[in-house]
């Protein structure tokens, strides 16, 4: 009964903030609330059993991602009045486009059924009587190894491609050779002048 | 019915003794900072409300909660309130599943190093609510330094608790203690009586050094404050704060400090685990143990506050990202390794 009441306040304040997130009017507010649904969504994770998936969307999208999307979003300085300003002519285009998709999206689903076949053959049964980090481990780290490892390589190729991109070295800009402050000595930094009085140096 | 809301009250239960009992040390451990800082100082200290000052840290609450709370004209109400709570709450929550002693933890979940990860890993948010929401300058830079710095020094602390992973095969604290009772250095020297050398601190020397660094840059420690550096940001996010919130900010960096420590005593230093199981030793209750070690861990803390100079904000970046990083994960691979060759891998 704990677990029921525990999962239907989670799933509302999950689907209350979700819709802030996207009519809420400070772009700041919005990325707050979507911080609580995340942290809603893990509550709801450890309610299904599934305790690590909970701890790790916490700790990446909440702990990590989202804090660089408050950043971001804190530093620009977009005008929402101004960009709202075109919200009635743009409305019937948005609104047939969703329309669509809702249409396509029941058809769809109404019709969607699995072969009995299809369940018996389930890629990765999941091993009884262990906790789901292991069983997760197993997975990912033993059985499908080599394609864990092929997505992280193809991650790595994104990263550095993303940092090529971008890095540009400025000419003139005066930077930190940590090597060479650590080089220095009292006898090439400082120096001991006797100063008289009433003169400068 | 009646015994599910039994079970809820003695939970309840269990967590206030536990938040009192916390915030009763963590008044003390205030006070056993300021004066180990005053000491080196060669200052008294904190001296006058009570016996040698004892009472100091009452006296600051009745005053903080006492003076009017102002709240800027051009700051966003909502966040700007918000923000204090986030932090000092998200401070205490990390404190249900920290064992103090064998079985005393509140919940003793299975993937319980990941929650205080996850946990101290929010800690960032206190910080970039308040800095934003005051509408001010100083604090909106301050708010943006500490989201750079807490997300640096988090990956290089997520290694080190990788390392302990591999060594124990369970997240789940009390797991982690109970791994540094029977195995590993005292045996293989021959003395299974003196407990200590099992203890994680002595085979991983360099995380727990590499992790003690990091603790302090998590928690905006000196000398690595450059939130509230005064010399260039006045007083950091908190500028803008005053009365209670202040006093919610301060008490979740303190929360967050012990949390620290108490994940350190617990990682590297046998959590309640007696250092030598003989007779005298083992008399003494494992939650005395436990505050022993955590006060220990906390006066190294005192220490390097009062005697390590700030870093400047590329040297933290620098040595978060192209030392600690480099350097704990050539430890994560080199223990994998250790372990498997030898078929040491629980």
């Amino acid at each position: 009964m704990i677990a029921g009441l525990f999962f239907y306040l989670f799933a509302a304040v999950a689907v209350a903030s979700a819709v802030m997130v996207i009519t809420a009017r400070n772009p700041v507010h919005s990325v707050l609330f979507l911080i609580l649904t995340f942290f809603n969504a893990a509550g709801i994770f450890i309610l299904l059993g599934a305790e690590f998936l909970a701890m790790i969307l916490v700790v990446v999208y909440v702990g990590a991602v989202a804090v660089l999307f408050l950043f971001v979003v804190m530093m620009l300085d977009v005008d929402f009045v101004e960009l709202r300003q075109g919200m009635l002519n743009y409305l019937p285009v948005g609104a047939t486009v969703g329309f669509i998709v809702l249409f396509e999206l029941v058809l769809v689903i109404g019709t969607w059924t699995l072969s009995p076949e299809a369940l018996q053959a389930a890629a990765a049964p999941v091993a009884t009587g262990l906790t789901n980090t292991e069983a997760l481990g197993q997975i990912l780290y033993t059985k499908y190894i080599f394609f864990f490892q092929i997505a992280g390589l193809i991650l790595l190729v994104a990263m550095i491609g993303a940092i090529v991109l971008t890095l540009r070295h400025k000419q003139g800009v005066k930077r930190q050779n940590i090597a060479d402050q650590n080089a220095r000595s009292p006898a090439t930094a400082i120096e001991i002048i006797k100063v008289k009085p009433g003169q400068g140096i | 019915m009646l015994e599910m809301l039994l079970t809820v009250g003695f939970i309840a239960l269990q967590s206030v003794v536990l938040l009192v009992s916390l915030l009763i040390l963590i008044a003390f451990l205030l006070l056993a900072d300021r004066k180990v800082w005053a000491a080196v100082q060669m200052r008294r200290g904190p001296n006058v409300v009570g016996p040698y000052g004892l009472l100091q840290s009452f006296a600051d609450l009745l005053k903080f909660v006492l003076k009017e709370a102002i709240i800027p004209d051009g700051a966003n109400k909502g966040v700007f309130i918000i923000a204090p709570l986030v932090t000092c709450v998200l401070a205490l929550a990390g404190w249900a599943v920290i064992p103090v002693s064998e079985g005393w933890a509140i919940a003793d979940i299975n993937v319980g190093i990941l929650y205080l990860f996850a946990i101290s890993s929010l800690g960032v948010y206190g910080v970039i609510m308040g800095g934003w929401a005051s509408n001010s300058k100083y604090p909106f830079l301050s708010a943006l330094r500490s989201a750079a710095q807490m997300v640096s020094y988090e990956v290089s602390i997520g290694f080190v608790i990788v390392t302990v992973l591999l060594c124990v095969g369970s997240l789940n604290l009390t797991d982690i203690v109970m791994a540094q009772e029977s195995r590993g250095l005292a045996n293989l020297l021959g003395v299974p009586w003196f407990t200590m050398l099992n203890w994680y601190f002595l085979p991983l020397l360099p995380m727990f050094v590499i992790f003690f660094i990091s603790a302090l840059a998590e928690t905006n420690r000196p000398p690595f404050d450059l939130v509230e550096a005064e010399s260039e940001l006045v007083a950091g996010f908190m500028v803008e704060y005053s009365a209670t919130p202040y006093l919610l900010f301060m008490l979740g960096e303190y929360v967050a400090i012990v949390t620290m420590c108490a994940m350190t005593t617990i990682l590297f230093l046998g959590g309640w685990l007696p250092p030598a199981d003989m007779v005298p030793f083992t008399w003494v209750p494992g939650i005395v143990w436990f505050l022993i070690k955590l006060c220990f861990v906390f006066f190294m803390f005192a220490m390097v506050k009062a005697i390590v100079p700030r870093y400047r904000y590329d040297q933290l970046m620098r040595l978060g990202w192209k030392v600690f990083l480099p350097i704990s994960l050539f430890w994560v691979a080199l223990t994998a390794g250790v372990l498997t060759a030898f078929g040491w891998a629980p």
